[in-house]
């Protein structure tokens, strides 16, 4: 089957002026995405995972031209998207929908939730007449789980759930192809994460739709992804399908996350390994040379402040020289250094 | 799909119309003690203005023979004469009059603070959206206007081409736009990095309808609250005209006008011809600024 999206060699810069710059002087870039490739299928999840200001919304919105990107965004095999124009790619909008972090953010306090469901069918289905565009927002109103009594209501009366709920709807009336999910539940109370995710599987299996669905924590993407890609100051650190990444992480930087997750079991819970991950996130403006993870990396050595890792197994990709599993030394040496 | 707890507690006690954020403004408006009083002042002016002419026992043209000459002895306030609020110097019915000016000097401030809400609301909006060049230029292309002296180019159109009410409305709607496309501008540059207007922009709605259902609609608070202080901004330059002589043309009058020929006058001991104009005039400006602040905290509960 071909990939539904064929992404290659992603990048986005941001010029950053400084205030006092004459108008002559060169900007300098933040390199917030950096050559970032992957391939997906129809109906299936990719979970993109990494900390905050890693690059991840970066990533989504350069996928959609919403910010200017350079590299290659293959549609269905077909078309590059990076290579349309504003007008040209308007049809795809409609195949390619958001759900934003911030529910109620994302959502206009003085539009009506059916107003707001309606927008995307208003913009790109204009000859569907007004009757069948409020059958359409009911029937999809009641797809998500909210109530048809609520659709004159405004953004301010709903929960953060419900809200996010309402967000889903409105992604979904144009029945896109790819759903691109910005940390959907980042925002929520757990006991609603769990909600929220269930229906977006529930509804991913049912209209066959695929999804890039970002998460800052490997435990949220876990449940819902078939392939999972871990960034890191614009980077792909790893990327492997989620049984490789879960059971045997080959990079520092994903076990370095995925010993941060909590088990529920107490045993298996101390027994655990505890991955050290020293100071924070290097600035974007002047990442480190070499491996940009090597600053917090326990098991950097010489060799990794020279060269740049380039991964080529394409089903499991690692982008570290030193790849596999933590040695007991290691995290030894560590805690006593 | 099984309901939540959550939403069916929702569902049965919230069924039917939602309460829309200006439901709730509202409400905050109708609290507020001194808004309420700015309300009724205001209320009381307008229906003067509307209904004046039908308690006047005189229109504003008509000479009173009877007074004239001796305008400082018969021509006073007085309910037997019909003249409530006395004449003026000329023998003509000062209540009249005063409901004739209070009109022109209502509909000049409306005149200028809607020009001023419709073009400026655009303008701004626009320049603030597309930002970038587009904005750099717009925004430059206010402050040449905004160093131009306004009144100097208002005088210059009135001594021109005549003193007419179509060119003051012109003149006042083509001043009072610029500060309105500042602000406006300012604010667009927040709302527009808000998440709702980029979820627009990503599903692809284009920008006039982004602008138009997106931006200005959350933007009517500030306009309302500075409409409502550009009234009072508007009347005054009116007035200011007015007082210089090259307002409206006789027998038509305004408020400016009235003081006007009400403080040459005082010196005669004839203080009813200053003082009705300037308690309608105070009344007018009263009302509006307790409105437009009463807005204000309605609008941005945030902001106290
Ligand atoms: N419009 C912009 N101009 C300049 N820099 C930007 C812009 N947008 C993002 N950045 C920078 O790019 C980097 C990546 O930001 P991004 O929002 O993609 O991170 P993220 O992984 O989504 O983080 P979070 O988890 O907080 O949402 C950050 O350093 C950010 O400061
Ligand atoms: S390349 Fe070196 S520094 Fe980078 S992750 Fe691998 S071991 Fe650590
Ligand atoms: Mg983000």
């Amino acid at each position: 089957m071909s990939p539904l999206l064929s992404v290659r060699d992603l990048h986005v810069k941001f010029p950053i002026t400084r205030a006092g710059d004459m108008p002559w002087t060169k900007p300098r870039f933040l390199h917030a995405v950096n050559g970032v490739s992957f391939d997906l299928e129809p109906g299936k999840t990719l979970g993109v995972v990494g900390e905050s200001g890693c690059g991840k919304s970066t990533l989504a919105r350069g996928l959609i031209q919403m910010v200017p990107a350079t590299g290659q965004v293959k549609w269905r095999g077909e078309t590059d998207l990076l290579s349309l124009s504003p007008r040209q790619i308007k049809p795809y909008r409609s195949e390619i929908q958001m759900v934003f972090q911030d529910p109620l953010a994302s959502l206009n306090p003085r539009m009506t939730l059916g107003q707001i469901i309606a927008e995307p069918l208003r913009t790109h289905r204009p000859e569907v007449s007004g009757k069948e565009r409020r059958a359409r927002v009911a029937q999809m109103m009641e797809r998500v789980g909210l109530l048809p009594q609520m659709i004159n209501r405004y953004p301010h009366e709903f929960s953060g759930g419900q809200c996010q709920r309402i967000g889903i709807a409105r992604a979904l009336i144009v029945e896109p192809k790819l759903l691109i999910c910005d940390e959907p539940v980042s925002a929520l109370d757990v006991s609603i994460q769990a909600q929220v995710i269930e229906l977006l599987k529930e509804l991913q299996r049912d209209l066959g739709l695929a999804m890039i669905f970002i998460a800052h924590d490997l435990s949220v993407v876990k449940n819902i992804s078939d392939e999972v890609m871990v960034l890191y100051l614009g980077r792909v650190m790893e990327k492997a399908p989620k049984a490789l990444l879960y059971d045997n992480p080959q990079h520092p930087y994903t076990q370095a996350l995925l010993s941060a997750v909590p088990i529920p079991d107490p045993v298996a819970e101390r027994a655990k390994q505890i991955v050290p991950m020293t100071g924070d996130m290097p600035s974007p403006m002047n990442p480190p040379s070499g491996c940009v993870f090597r600053g917090r990396c326990p098991r950097a050595q010489a060799d990794c402040a020279e060269v740049v890792p380039q991964p080529d197994d394409d089903l499991h990709r690692v982008a570290c020289i030193h790849p596999g599993p933590m040695r007991d030394s290691e995290l030894a040496q560590h805690a006593a250094g | 799909m099984v309901m939540t707890s959550e939403q069916r507690v929702e569902a049965t006690e919230i069924a039917g119309k939602g309460r829309s954020p200006w439901a709730d403004a509202r409400r905050r408006f109708f609290r507020n003690k001194a808004a309420l009083m700015g309300l009724v002042i205001l209320g009381f002016v307008v229906a003067f203005a509307l209904f004046g002419n039908s308690l006047a026992q005189w229109s504003n043209e008509e000479l009173d023979y009877n007074v004239m000459g001796q305008i400082v002895e018969l021509g006073g306030p007085s309910i037997e004469s019909g003249h409530y609020f006395g004449t003026d110097d000329l023998g003509r019915d000062l209540f009249a009059r005063t409901v004739q000016g209070t009109q022109i000097s209502l509909a000049v401030g409306l005149v200028g603070a809607l020009i001023a809400c419709i073009v400026g609301t655009l303008y701004g909006a626009v320049a603030g959206y597309f930002g970038g060049r587009t904005d750099s230029i717009m925004m430059r292309l206010v402050d040449i206007f905004m160093a131009v002296p306004y009144m100097f180019v208002l005088i210059l159109l009135l001594v021109m081409y005549g003193r007419s009410i179509t060119i003051l409305f012109a003149g006042v709607g083509l001043i009072s736009w610029m500060e309105m496309a500042r602000i406006v501008r300012g604010q667009t540059l927040t709302i527009k990095g808000r998440e709702f207007v980029e979820a627009a922009r990503a599903t692809g709605v284009s920008a006039p309808v982004i602008i138009l259902r997106h931006i200005v609609p959350n933007l009517l608070g500030v306009i309302a609250v500075y409409a409502t202080l550009l009234v009072p901004l508007m009347i005054l330059t009116e007035s200011f005209i007015s007082f210089l002589g090259l307002g409206v043309q006789e027998p038509l009058t305004s408020l400016g006008a009235l003081i006007s020929e009400g403080a040459g006058t005082i010196a005669y001991g004839t203080t009813w011809q200053l003082g009705f104009p300037l308690l309608f005039f105070c009344l007018t400006l009263f009302g509006l600024f307790f409105i437009g602040d009463g807005l204000r905290d309605a609008l941005d509960p945030k902001d106290r």
